[in-house]
């Protein structure tokens, strides 16, 4: 099994140590944002028209993965009104060390029931999350689910600073065995088999959709055109942070449904790149150019005009 | 201290020999030449060694409650907030003002300016203390402290941000330690170490300015993958990690300022004349370098918001917010500085070096805590999280004396060198 997970962080290593290797890797890192590796990977497609908040999704997910037992139990409807703070985008619940995924209550003046949405990792294609740690330990599968190894995570969080959905969360009451804490898209127990995550089963109305991302997409946009009037033309997460195997229909604007709109519609990576790539390049000029200083300045050791401006760029 | 050193001709100790000619020992010498009584007398009489107690009382046992209770009982434990007080402060806010090592470093060694040599030392330990207590606090801060070399050794991730700064900051910080070691291996006696060191002293800078270039502003680029989280007006992914390293160009010469102008003010009698003589005349070069580099870091903050179109954003609260920290932390110490230098007022630029250490700290909090997750909440930090982070920084001001008390720091070692 072990070999079937092609590290897809192979394809962005390079190293700041080798220079080369470096400028190689980022010209990879770069065309990785222009095509999907995985193209047969797997998704979730969940439509908000169809969701009436009976969370049983949260259920079969807190027993899939052997979470603690919740406080209220799942079909304690008043969660919903508890205005925890927390959520991104004022109140709501989030996920945390007990709870994969939550499912939040919205009501909206212009429809009359109120809309319900799930969240959870999204599994994005380029996750911010696996580009930023640093000890490598997210993994994106081809099957599409990105896991995590809490056996080299060092507990730095810096994979929640990065997820621009604030999936991740962090095992804060542990202090000798924390870990970060997310859906893992059922990757070990059920989507390795080819079978569908325990809360897309669990849905009773069929809100969840599950199956190939291509496919996914096209259901989505099938759904759009039949009831232009029910649904915004958008699909949340076909470009959102470079696009995400988790997707979403909604009958209002996103941003009303609790979606954060301001997610950049490219891989997070992306931001940095600027960075990277000045790397090689101090490392390959500096040590030239500050000998080359020194010669300078030991040659007219009696130049006064030198100022000391030492590290200034 | 002060009252000793007045008092007996031998004390303080800058040489192997006693008046009388037999050899100080290393116990002696840690006891800056005292005999146990009069240290312990000496110790006792500083009020500012009550007050370091006081604080390690309350704070060391809230240290040892974050290590057998976790995170969670000493912050918030936000998920929205994964960084807190020990990251913002302590590693983003220690990092930068410690900036001096190799900054003094490439002027003295690089660029050949034997004039500034009085204050290298004290730059250079200012920059190997800043480092050292950094990682401290990132081990208060990191879930598994225990796995702290696993990025070096265990499981690498060469194409993230945060592995360039723990390979550099690791790399950087033996370099600095190779760089306090002569003061160290003078007060021992062993030269043959301090020979050594001195061969290597070209390599060692330029190492200590391609890591430094890169980890400085690597902090930077950290905050370029919260890319949508960071408010518009601190987040720039092309020009974030120029201003944090321009920023540390400054606020290590700030630091240098302040720290040297403290050494000055209380540790006189550790001082040699050298020392106290030109620094006046130092701190005015340190001025006009961190003056430069504060309209560089201006231009460049200008230039981000220009490049991405962030005007409006000028007119909002966060606009305001942006431009008071500008103002107080970057132009007022800018112009101070200027005026110093100008009119030859040393005292000046020390007001400015103080304005402008608080005016990077500043920056980097409103970059890690309050610009952060702007669209949200604002977490303010549990006490004891702020508990923490002053202890740690009480240790690290004692840390500090500790060693100026001793290493031929402010002033040259007079036996062998
Ligand atoms: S949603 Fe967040 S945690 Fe999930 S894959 Fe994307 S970046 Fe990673
Ligand atoms: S917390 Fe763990 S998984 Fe997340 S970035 Fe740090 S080392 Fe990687
Ligand atoms: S995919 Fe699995 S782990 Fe993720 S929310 Fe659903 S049940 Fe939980």
């Amino acid at each position: 099994m072990k070999n079937k997970i092609i590290n897809r962080r192979s394809f962005i290593k390079g190293g700041f140590g080798g220079t080369a290797a470096t400028v190689l890797s980022l010209k990879s890192a770069r065309a990785a944002g222009d095509f999907d590796h995985y193209p047969d990977s797997m998704g979730v497609i969940v439509d908000l028209n169809r969701c009436v908040g009976c969370r049983s999704c949260e259920a079969a997910c807190n027993k899939e993965q052997g979470l603690p037992e919740p406080e209220k139990p799942f079909n304690d409807y008043s969660v919903f009104d508890a205005h925890e703070s927390g959520g991104h985008g004022g109140a709501g619940r989030r996920t945390d060390e007990t709870r994969y995924t939550v499912v939040n209550k919205y009501e909206l003046p212009e429809i009359d029931h109120p809309l319900y949405r799930k969240s959870q990792c999204n599994h994005c294609l380029e996750p911010a999350c696996l580009t930023s740690c640093f000890v490598n330990a997210y993994t994106k599968t081809p099957e599409g689910a990105v896991i995590y190894n809490a056996d080299v995570c060092v507990g730095c969080r810096t994979c929640m600073i990065a997820c621009p959905f604030y999936i991740p969360t962090f095992k804060y009451s542990s202090a000798f065995s924390p870990r970060i804490m997310k859906c893992i898209f059922c990757y070990d127990t059920r989507l390795k088999e080819g079978r569908p995550p325990a809360c897309v089963e669990a849905c009773p109305q069929e809100a969840l959709t599950f199956g190939k991302r291509v496919d996914l997409l096209e259901i989505g946009r099938k759904r759009i055109r039949q009831n232009p009037g029910g649904y915004v033309n958008h699909i949340y997460g076909e470009n959102e942070a470079g696009g995400t195997a988790w997707m979403y229909l909604s009958p209002v604007d996103f941003g009303e449904a609790g979606f954060d709109v301001h997610v950049p519609h490219e891989p997070v990576i992306n931001f940095v790149r600027d960075f990277l790539s000045i790397v090689p390049m101090v490392l390959v000029i500096w040590p030239a150019l500050f000998a080359g200083f020194h010669l300078l300045a030991n040659r007219k050791e009696q130049n006064k005009h030198h100022h000391i401006d030492g590290g200034e760029e | 201290m002060k009252l000793f050193a007045s008092e007996k001709q031998e004390i303080p100790i800058s040489d192997h020999f006693k008046p009388d000619g037999s050899r100080w020992t290393l116990k002696e010498k840690l006891l800056l030449g005292l005999s146990f009584d009069d240290y312990r007398k000496q110790l006792v009489r500083n009020p500012l060694n009550w007050l370091i107690l006081i604080i390690f009382a309350i704070g060391v046992p809230i240290i040892v409650e974050r290590f057998v209770f976790g995170l969670g009982s000493v912050t918030h434990g936000s998920n929205d907030y994964p960084w807190g007080l020990f990251l913002a402060f302590g590693l983003f806010g220690m990092v930068p003002l410690s900036a001096s090592g190799f900054m003094l470093g490439t002027t003295v060694e690089l660029f050949g300016r034997k004039d500034f040599h009085p204050i290298e030392r004290l730059a250079l330990l200012n920059g190997l203390l800043g480092y050292f207590f950094a990682v401290i606090y990132l081990q208060v801060d990191l879930g598994m402290p225990w796995r702290l070399p696993y990025p070096m050794v265990v499981s690498l991730g060469p194409a993230a941000v945060l592995f360039l700064v723990a390979w550099h900051v690791a790399t950087y910080l033996s370099v600095q330690i190779a760089e306090v070691l002569p003061s160290f291996f003078e007060w021992i006696g062993w030269l043959k170490g301090k020979r050594m060191i001195r061969s290597m002293v070209l390599c060692l800078t330029i190492a200590g300015i391609i890591l430094s270039t890169l980890h400085q502003g690597a902090l930077g680029a950290l905050f370029t993958y919260p890319a949508g989280k960071l408010h518009p007006l601190w987040m720039s992914a092309n020009f974030l990690w120029i201003q944090f390293l321009c920023s540390a160009v400054f606020g290590g010469l700030s630091m240098l300022i302040i720290v040297s102008t403290l050494s000055k003010w209380f540790l006189a009698w550790r001082c040699d004349n050298q020392f106290l003589d030109s620094l006046d005349k130092l701190t005015l070069g340190l001025a006009k370098g961190a003056a430069f580099a504060m309209i560089t870091y201006l231009g460049i903050k200008f230039m981000a918001i220009a490049h991405d179109k962030e005007w409006v954003y000028l007119f909002t609260g966060w606009g305001q917010y942006y431009l008071l920290e500008l103002t107080i932390g970057v132009v007022i110490p800018m112009m101070l500085f200027a005026f110093a230098v100008r009119n030859g007022n040393a005292q000046m630029a020390r007001v400015a070096a103080f304005i402008s250490v608080f005016g990077v700290l500043w920056n980097r909090i409103n970059t890690a805590l309050i610009g952060f997750n702007w669209h949200m909440y604002q977490e303010i930090p549990h006490w004891k999280e702020v508990a923490i982070t002053i202890t740690i920084f009480t240790l690290y001001l004692a840390t500090y004396r500790f060693i100026l008390y001793r290493l031929p720091i402010l002033y040259a070692w007079k036996g062998e060198k």
